[in-house]
């Protein structure tokens, strides 16, 4: 139920970013385009995916425990360290490179265009070559489970 | 402005928004994309089942569309896959380090009025406006 359950989440959200025209590099880089022709659309798909999220949140809150699991996995991080500004950089780069962030990567792969292939080969790499570097540099103890926000 | 599609924005967002929602009741999970693709990889958390179903959901969506006639996603991208690798690269280096993406931090975290996911999007946002500028217009116009 758990399986099924995640891949109907996965095809809304996918649904949501074809709709909202967010799988098409050139609408969000008409957004992060201040000085060209600016499509603000990004803003709108933001304002609306957030106000559903926090009312959906909300009521997760109110109920205390999600339907299908034990309980529900907030991120439990707040404190602004040099990893979060360096990686929110890399990655506002690479996103302003293309116009492709990590979920609109995966929902195009089903094109199978090499372009999209090459991007998303490249993608999981860089995950995978960050944290080999970050396990060697630091062999903590202490491998935090889900330290991920998202 | 010519380009603005206001109202299949805010319907794809909302459905973005719902999909988020519904992880979290339904299974108490948060929907960051870079998040479920990059612990999926790096096999630090040993929940594969629920990442791989989701993922696979991201992508029948296109495939199902095209039973209701529209065509596949072709985007447009740059020519040269050097260019596609360092970004893609940069995406994957990045979104792991700053642990969240556009969803994880964007949507979930301002959704949960989080400081740590507020100050990460204004940076990314910031950065990659920055990028776009040099790129498109280069330094200084």
């Amino acid at each position: 139920m758990l399986i099924l359950t995640s891949f109907g989440c996965g095809l809304l959200f996918g649904a949501g970013l074809l709709i909202s025209g967010m799988t098409q590099p050139d609408k969000v880089l008409g957004f992060l385009d201040l000085f060209g022709a600016w499509d603000a659309t990004l803003a709108f798909v933001m304002a609306g995916a957030v106000a559903v999220t926090a009312a959906g949140f909300a009521l997760a809150r109110q109920r205390g425990g999600p339907m299908l699991a034990e309980k529900l996995q907030w991120p439990t991080r707040r404190d602004i360290d040099a990893p979060l500004v360096a990686g929110a950089i890399l990655f506002g780069i690479g996103w302003g490179l293309i116009g492709l962030c990590p979920g609109p990567a995966l929902v195009n792969l089903a094109g199978l265009s090499l372009p999209v292939i090459v991007f998303v080969i490249a993608m999981a790499a860089g995950m995978i070559g960050h944290d080999l570097w970050r396990t060697r540099r630091a062999p903590a103890p202490v491998q935090a489970p889900l330290r991920a926000d998202g | 402005m010519h380009n603005l599609t206001p109202f299949s924005g805010l319907i794809g967002g909302a459905l973005i928004g719902l999909a988020t929602a519904l992880l979290m009741l339904l299974t108490g999970r948060i929907a960051g994309i870079s998040g479920i693709f990059g612990g999926l990889l790096t096999r630090t958390t040993g929940d594969a089942g629920w990442r791989i179903a989701f993922i696979a959901g991201l992508i029948a969506a296109p495939l199902l569309a095209t039973l209701a006639g529209r065509p596949l996603p072709t985007p447009i991208m740059p020519a040269s896959f050097i260019m596609i690798a360092i970004a893609g690269l940069l995406v994957g280096i990045g979104t792991r380090m700053g642990s969240g993406c556009t969803s994880g931090h964007g949507v979930c975290g301002i959704a949960r009025l989080s400081t740590r996911s507020l100050t990460a999007t204004a940076i990314f946002m910031i950065t990659a406006i920055v990028t776009v500028a040099i790129v498109r217009h280069g330094l200084g116009g």
